[in-house]
Formats: structure tokens, sequence, C-alpha cells
């Protein structure tokens, strides 16, 4: 399978990363030589096979559900680009 | 007095405990190594005054007859790394500025058994490379200089573009040149296809990438979440054993992390490995390797016979796949994993005409090609009408490559033997750049040990032809590490403790 240039703008846009033009056709060459490297996995029998879920055979654990680990709104928003008042600020979305 | 970096870390640490040297001195003399070695670029973050205040102490508990197992030993951490208050960027431009307000579980460990940090070290962006070179911090030079070069040729290139340099390996690259430039006795690393082990095998240093659910994986930035693991880096087997009964164990934080008892690791450094059953499978000699790759291994396989193991071939017939089909399941987990750099809670924010634009400025900006490239990958093979064709498929694939690894220890193998990497260190700036893939084959021995969770460890095994270090991986049961430990001091005494490159920088 390869892709073509209007799926690399789409799976570009479904992965929310901005694309120039210039860019497209040589991502497409970058995109296809990994997609042609991975074909040979269409030859191998899979029928009957599971498809791994945990590499390591165990329960998945439950923890209480208690409060723990309270950073406060202070640490949580210290690193953010843009904070106002413990929010997170971001461009309008609802007009 | 005596070159206090020079001391492997055990050495240092009975140094430490006797009271021969202290914490101060010894975290001082690292220091000042790691300011004469700022061209290698190691270092992406150094923590002096930490350090000095973390030695300090150290040899105050020392005094006070409450020293903990690694009391006063100065390490590096791969920026992969949280750690509190402390530049952690993974080396990507989209985490500018992040100081994270958190510890990782496995550095806290370090932490509260003495250890001391040194400063965070350099790496593949997001731990995604095999060479270095995809660090938003620009790549580290190899301690090791390439065939034919003078120190003074060296030196020039690093005030230059490194070009022609050796790559240390990745990405836990800043981990493995520091410790083998001997600017800290251990290093943090990590490894989800090789990065531990290929950087060891390229700078003649030890790494062990433990299995899955050793080390927690809390506090580390995620890749691929099913493939990562933490482990460290260092010049012997022994301080690689040191260094691991520290990181591990259970961790109520990673719901993957397994609730076992973890071994004194240094007890079994030196055990007889007589008896023991070495696999040598039969897919690892691929098409086109190297004369002195099969040259080494087999001169592994003496070593191993001369010690008393028993030596026998044996087959994992999926090994070829594991590969592609690691480049798919470690993108799509990937693509979901980096989903949370968007601008909005850390890091770099970018503007765009609305939200959306804003979001796709900053990724764009933000990730460097090779995480741009992964990331769409993953999000093709997950897009509705490949989920099946190439996700599920590849689950499939995994599930027969962990199958090949049990029937094989179900038949009484205690450990396999193989190379660690299909050739020695190659240039900065020589692999990659027209094919993705080109740079991809350099973990075909190593991800399949990722892809079934399995314990594994590189260790120098001699040099190239070019006088280049050489490395040759063991993989284990799993939560056996104690076994690799063992039979790879067998081969650390058979080869001998690699001559590490004198100060050139």
């Amino acid at each position: 399978m390869s892709v073509d240039q209007a799926t690399v703008r789409r799976i570009a846009h479904l992965a929310r990363i901005a694309v120039r033009d210039e860019e497209v056709p040589h991502l497409q060459e970058e995109l296809n030589a990994i997609l042609a490297f991975v074909e040979e996995l269409s030859a191998v029998d899979v029928s009957g096979v599971e498809p791994m879920t945990s590499v390591i055979p165990m329960k998945l654990p439950l923890r209480a559900d208690v409060v723990a680990d309270q950073a406060g709104a202070d640490v949580v928003t210290r690193n953010a680009p843009g904070a106002e008042d413990h929010y997170f600020t971001v461009p309008k979305v609802i007009e | 007095m005596t070159d206090l970096t020079k001391f492997t870390l055990a050495e240092a640490r009975d140094a430490v405990a006797g009271k021969k040297v202290s914490a101060l001195e010894l975290t001082s003399a690292h220091l000042a190594e790691i300011e004469k070695a700022r061209g290698l670029n190691a270092f992406v973050a150094e923590t002096p005054e930490r350090a000095l205040d973390m030695a300090k102490a150290a040899d105050a508990r020392i005094a006070s007859g409450s020293a903990g197992p690694l009391e006063g030993l100065p390490l590096g951490v791969k920026d992969l790394y949280a750690t509190e208050g402390v530049h952690m960027q993974a080396c990507s431009h989209i985490l500018d500025g992040f100081k994270p307000a958190y510890e990782s579980t496995v550095t806290s460990q370090l932490w509260r058994d003495g250890a001391v940090m040194l400063g965070k070290l350099n790496m593949d962006e997001f731990a995604m490379g095999s060479s270095n070179e995809t660090s938003f911090y620009g790549p580290v030079a190899s301690p090791w200089l390439p065939a034919g070069w003078d120190e003074s040729k060296g030196r020039e290139a690093l005030k230059g573009d490194k070009k022609g340099l050796l790559v240390p390996g990745g990405s836990s690259g800043g981990s493995a040149a520091a410790v083998a430039a001997h600017l800290c006795l251990g290093a943090t690393a990590t490894d989800t296809g090789g990065s531990i082990r290929q950087p060891a095998a390229f700078t003649g240093t030890v790494g062990i990438k433990p299995t899955y659910g050793r080390c927690s994986r809390w506090g580390v930035a995620a890749f691929a979440s099913s493939l990562d693991q933490a482990g460290p880096i260092a010049r012997t087997v022994r301080d690689c054993a040191i260094m691991l009964r520290s990181m591990a164990g259970y961790d109520a934080k990673d719901s993957t992390s397994v609730n076992t008892p973890v071994p004194d690791y240094e007890a079994s450094v030196g055990r007889s490995i007589k008896g023991k059953r070495i696999g040598i499978p039969k897919e690892y000699r691929i098409e086109g390797m190297p004369a002195e790759i099969e040259k080494l291994w087999m001169q592994g396989v003496e070593w191993l016979r001369a010690a008393g193991a028993e030596i026998v071939d044996i087959s994992l017939p999926h090994t070829r796949t594991a590969l592609p089909a690691y480049y798919i399941v470690a993108p799509a987990e990937a693509s979901s994993n980096l989903a949370r750099y968007d601008g909005v809670r850390y890091g770099l924010r970018v503007p765009g005409k609305d939200i959306n634009g804003m979001y796709e400025n900053t990724r764009a900006e933000g990730f460097g090609r090779e995480v741009r490239r992964r990331i769409m990958i993953g999000t093709y093979v997950l897009s509705a009408g490949y989920y099946d064709a190439y996700y599920v498929r590849a689950q499939k694939i995994r599930t027969l490559i962990k199958r090949d690894f049990e029937l094989a220890y179900a038949d009484g193998i205690d450990a396999i033997l193989t190379p660690a990497t299909p050739s020695a260190a190659f240039g900065i700036g020589e692999k990659g750049s027209a094919d993705p893939v080109e740079m991809y084959l350099n973990d075909v021995f190593t991800v399949t040990v990722n892809m079934a969770g399995l314990p594994g460890l590189a260790v120098p095994g001699g040099l190239s032809s070019q006088g280049l270090p050489l490395g040759l991986q063991l993989i284990g049961r799993p939560f056996d590490e104690e076994t690799l430990f063992s039979v790879a001091e067998v081969i650390e005494q058979a080869a001998g403790r690699t001559t590490l490159p004198k100060a050139w920088w």
C-alpha cells in the first residue's frame, strides 16, 4: 500500500501537524518508504493468532478510589504557555 | 591524587563508604570533567549546585552512619526522565522551558539510595532515533575518534558541525557518551527498540534493558508505552547490576509495573554459568552481516563454552518480522502518546488563526522531522480502514515473536547470545538522510526483545577492524536479569575491560 498526496494532507490534519505545500512530496516519499518496508508483514500467516494486548501476562490492578497527589492549581498551570486565574487559556473556540 | 573519574561505580562506592574519598570530592571531580567536555554535547543541562548540595548531604549521611547503597555516587539522567524543578525537555523544542513539578519514580529511587544528580543528558527527540542526531539540542559526539583521526582533528570537528565524528548511538546517546567519557559513574537511559543496548555497544559500555514491568515508567515521557523500559548504562556489568537494583521495583503509579521482589543483582555477578544452556538463534545471521560481527559472535560462543555453558543452536523463526512490526506498533503508540503536546498545558505555543491552527502550528514547529514522520505513520496505521490491516496484524505478529522465545525457553534455554548491532558506530550525518529505513536497520537485533518484553543486555565483546567497540547482546527469560549479569560478567572477564578513549575533547 502507498499514500498519495491527498492522503498525506489528510493524515497531517488528523495528527494536527501543519504541512507546507512544498513539504508534501518529500513526506509522501518518506511515508511510502516506511510503508514499503512494513509491506512484508502481509505475507505472514496470522490466522488463528490472537493480537497481543499485554506483553507480560498480568491482571490490570485497580487502585482505591481516593484522592491522592493533589498538586494544586498553581503547580498544574505553572508550565502553561498561557494561564489566567488557574485556568489554561486557548484561542477563542465559541463565538 | 588518583583521578576520581576513572573509578568504576563499584570502586567509587567502596571508596566513599570506606571514607577514602568524600562524596563532595567525587562530585566535584566529575563536574570539572563535564565542564571540559562541553564540546561533546552529552549534557543538555548541568545541575552543579544541586549536585554539590546532594553530595554534601551524602557526606553527612555517611558521617552519621545512615548511608544508602548509592551514597554519594554522581550520575547523569537522560532528559526523558522528569526531575522536579529541573530542565526536562525530552530534547524536543515542543517542551521548551518545561520544568516538571514531580520526580520520576526511577530517579527518586536513585536519590533515595544516596546518588547525586549531575545533570540531564542529551538524547534523540522523544527517544526516536538511533544516533542522537534528532535531538533539538544537536548531535552528541562519541568520545571514540574515527579511525585515522588525531586529537586535533577531533577537536576541530567539535567546534564545527561535528560531521565526520562518530555517533554515540541512540536514543540514549548522551548517556552512553557521558559514561564512556568518564563524565559520570553511570547514567539512566531508556529502551523502546534498542535505545540502551545500541549506544552501549557503540561506546564500549554496558547497558541493560530490564524485563517490561521491572522498572516504573511513571515520570518518564512516554514514547511507545507497551515497549518503553528504563535501565542503566555504566562502564561494567557489576556497575549496571548495582544501579538496576535501585532503579527497579513495583510502583503503584505504573499499572504495568510488576510486583515481584527485586533481587540483589550484584550477587549474580561472578556466579558460575557452568551448565547454563545458551541459545544461538540462526535467524540473527542476517544477509550482508559484516564478517567481523560474525567473528565476534563466534568468539562470544567460545568464551561461554570455555566457562562451562552448553551451546545450543535454536530457531526464532519470526525474527525477520520484528523490525517492520515494530515500525507499526511504536509509531501507533507514539501518535497517541504525543497527542498531549498541543501548546496548551506546557512548552511551546505557536499562534494560529483558530485553536486548530494553533495546535497545527505548534506541533509543526515543536516536533522535529523524525518525530513528525512517526506521528504521521502512527496516525495512518490507526486510521479507519487501515487499523486491521496494519495495527492488528502487527500485534498478532508480536504474539508470534514472543511465542518463538517462549518455545526456546520451554526447551530449557537459559539465555540467548546474539550480536548487539549489525555494525560499529557510523559517522555523524552519514545515515538516514535520504531514507529513514536505513537508520531503522540499526535496531534489527535489539527490537525483538522489546516486542517480547524480555530483558536484554549489551556488553563489549571487542573492537572492529577500525578499532571501534562492538557489543554482544544477551537475551534472558522474563525477570531473570540475574542470569544475564552472570553470563555478561563471563564475557567481560574474557574480553577484558574495554580501554576507553583518553580525553581529547
